[in-house]
């Protein structure tokens, strides 16, 4: 079985009179341990199925069936549970605590699901190592580089376990530099069986991933598999990324 | 449940640190309101107790009886007094009297009062020979008090204060000298142990004379007004005795049955619960005021957690995408307002206790401010339900906001 399937969701804004269809009938099904890219033009609804996707929002028809739960028919407090153990959601602008260390920003999911805090500190270290922040775990969001900021986002996203990391953009306010290296990031985190879905518009990041999903108007036109990753292998894209191109 | 509790009350200490200014002038409206309550307590406290020291000195087995002027017969210029007559008519009527103590205050607040080239003005009065008791005079060594046949024989003689002494230069020893008041020449036979000072009013300065000393010395023709003070044999007579002596001045001041008394007789805790309910007017008064200025604090502090909500939008869209609950960012922002209000309750209690501590110091012979438990009480439990009420709504708006919304706040 799928690990979330989304069948025939629509999403609609109401804006006065006019309502503009954001998503128009999108079905998809996403396997345990793929690595998924959807791209597209500005516009196409790319956000707007990612936010459905990670329970920020629900949508205006369809269902989303995610680990076997219908999703579609949870309260909000449902809702929240569900982003903070299965989900690991990361923006494009970071979306730290400004206020928090990165230690406190990695703990903070945990305090949701009520871990003690001996087992908060240890976890959200832990995580903070994993994308190779040991060293940083004092310091505020604003005393650390964007791709700094990204990690701890991404730790945090990591720190519950979630079953699925999803993704907006999540290099759009690095430089070149530090993409490759938050990309790198990823393709380890995909090597370790995690399932990432990435929402990008440029084709460097998607060619990272095994499976492209393109949209074009709030619907899916196209849906492949990355041939070129996909014979190199994802352990082999990620620690060599650039090699695999020819 | 109890991890959410404690979770939420870190973050909302946390939270208050991070606006450590703003916090303090968030619950400004409550350090005023509580400080107000404690100061405005310890000080009517100390004025009670004052007041219970001066009736003491009255004892249970008291009765005081003085005239009253309604203020409708005031207003026709008609003032009601207690006169020598009726002093003699109580003595002779009313069995199981021990002690009579008429007192007779001289028609003037102050008179004056010479001794060689030294004049003053003092309070006159007379009275009989058990007057220390019901003054709470003590006689200086050396001297005595003015005796019955003092009295009885109208000697020019007097009892003095210890101010008076001074103000006149009298030597530390004064008896035996002569002092004029108006044309008499008086003789000092004593002189008061010294009072100090109540309430900011010297308790020295004062003339004791023979109580008929005095009424042929302000002329017999005036019509003096006269408080008395009675001691009762038997203390079960009291309320029996008390209504006699109505009856018997209504007849002497023929007073038809659709007039009030012009004349009030009273035992000393009537006396003392007329202070009571001065004071718990007073109290009360205060008390509303009080109640204002918490309210408006309290709507100050809902007024700034609401601004913070908005402040916080997404700050809260943060922790609502990461899994929080609506409880628990319910119960962060609540326990924010509600530590706020018990922190500017906390404040307002040091403040307030610091004004009565200051303001006992400052008037003499004020006994040491106490705030009583149930002040402490109130003033928290206060400050919590302000905190609570006032708190919900903002708390309530920052946990029902929509995630996706919060999230693209700006
Ligand atoms: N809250 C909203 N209210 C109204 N319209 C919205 C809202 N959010 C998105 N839209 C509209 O829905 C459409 C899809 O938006 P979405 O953000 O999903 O696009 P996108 O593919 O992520 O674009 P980009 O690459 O620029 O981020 C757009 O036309 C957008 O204007
Ligand atoms: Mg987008």
């Amino acid at each position: 079985m799928a690990l979330l399937e989304i069948l025939d969701i629509a999403k609609e804004y109401h804006m006065g009179t006019q309502v503009l269809r954001a998503l128009d009938g999108v079905t998809l099904a996403i396997e345990r341990n793929e690595y998924v890219a959807i791209t597209g033009s500005s516009g196409s609804g790319k956000s707007t199925m990612l936010t459905i996707l990670g329970c920020l929002d629900k949508p205006s028809e369809g269902d989303y069936i995610l680990n076997g739960k219908d999703v579609s028919l949870m309260n909000p407090d449902e809702l929240a549970e569900i982003r903070n153990r299965e989900i690991g959601f990361i923006f494009q602008s970071f979306n730290l605590l400004p206020r928090a260390t990165a230690l406190a920003n990695v703990m903070q999911p945990l305090i949701y699901n009520g871990t003690p805090l001996k087992q908060r500190k240890a976890r959200a270290s832990e995580a903070l190592r994993h994308v190779g922040l040991g060293e940083r775990m004092d310091h505020l969001p604003n005393q650390l580089s964007g791709g700094q900021r990204q990690r701890v986002a991404i730790a945090r996203a990591l720190v519950t376990k979630p079953s699925i990391l999803l993704a907006d953009e999540p290099t759009g306010n690095l430089d070149s530099r530090t993409t490759i290296e938050i990309m790198k990031l990823f393709d380890e985190l995909h090597a370790e069986n995690q399932t990432i879905i990435i929402v990008t518009h440029e084709p460097e990041i998607a060619a990272h991933c095994r499976r492209i999903v393109r949209m074009e108007d709030g619907r899916i036109a196209e849906d492949r598999m990355n041939a070129r990753v996909a014979a190199g292998g994802a352990a082999h894209a990620a620690q060599e990324p650039r090699q695999v191109q020819p | 449940m109890i991890f959410d509790i404690l979770e939420s009350l870190r973050a909302a200490l946390a939270s208050i640190r991070a606006h450590g200014f703003r916090s303090f002038l968030t619950t400004l409206g409550i350090i005023i309101g509580v400080a107000a309550v404690i100061a405005m307590v310890a000080i009517i406290q100390g004025f009670s107790y004052t007041i219970n020291q001066q009736f003491e000195g009255l004892g249970a087995n008291s009765l005081t009886v003085q005239s009253y002027t309604p203020l409708t017969e005031r207003l026709q210029g008609r003032i009601a007094r207690i006169t020598p007559d009726d002093v003699e008519l109580i003595g002779q009527r009313i069995d199981g009297i021990a002690y009579i103590t008429p007192i007779l205050y001289s028609q003037n607040q102050l008179n004056q009062v010479r001794f060689g080239s030294q004049s003053t003005a003092t309070q006159i009065s007379g009275s009989t020979y058990t007057y220390p008791e019901v003054g709470r005079i003590y006689m200086a060594a050396g001297g005595r008090f003015i005796s019955d046949s003092d009295n009885l024989t109208r000697r020019r003689v007097a009892v003095i204060g210890d101010e008076v002494r001074k103000n006149l230069s009298l030597p530390e020893d004064p008896v035996g000298q002569f002092i004029r008041i108006g044309e008499e020449w008086v003789k000092v036979i004593g002189l008061a142990e010294p009072r100090g000072q109540v309430f900011g009013q010297n308790q020295d300065n004062f003339v004791i004379l023979p109580f008929n000393t005095m009424r042929s010395l302000i002329g017999n023709q005036t019509n003096p007004d006269i408080f008395i003070q009675l001691t009762v044999s038997d203390i079960d007579q009291m309320e029996a005795m008390r209504e006699r002596i109505v009856t018997l001045l209504r007849a002497a001041h023929k007073l038809s049955s659709d007039r009030d008394n012009d004349f009030r007789v009273q035992t000393s805790e009537q006396l003392t619960d007329t202070f009571t309910s001065i004071l718990s007017s007073v109290t009360l008064v205060m008390g509303g005021i009080v109640s204002i200025s918490l309210l408006v604090g309290g709507i100050g502090i809902m007024n700034i957690m609401l601004v913070s909500v908005t402040e916080r939008t997404k700050e809260i869209g943060i922790c609502k995408a990461i899994g929080a609950k609506r409880h628990q960012i319910l119960l962060q922002f609540l326990f924010e307002s509600l530590i706020l209000c018990l922190l500017g309750g906390l404040a307002g209690l040091i403040l307030g206790y610091g004004i009565a501590v200051a303001a006992s110091a400052a008037i003499p012979n004020f006994p040491a401010a106490v705030v009583p438990l149930w002040a402490i009480s109130l003033a928290f439990g206060f400050s919590a339900l302000v905190g609570l009420v006032f708190g919900i709504m903002p708390a309530a708006k920052a946990a029902n906001l929509d995630p996706i919304v919060a999230l693209r706040y700006e």
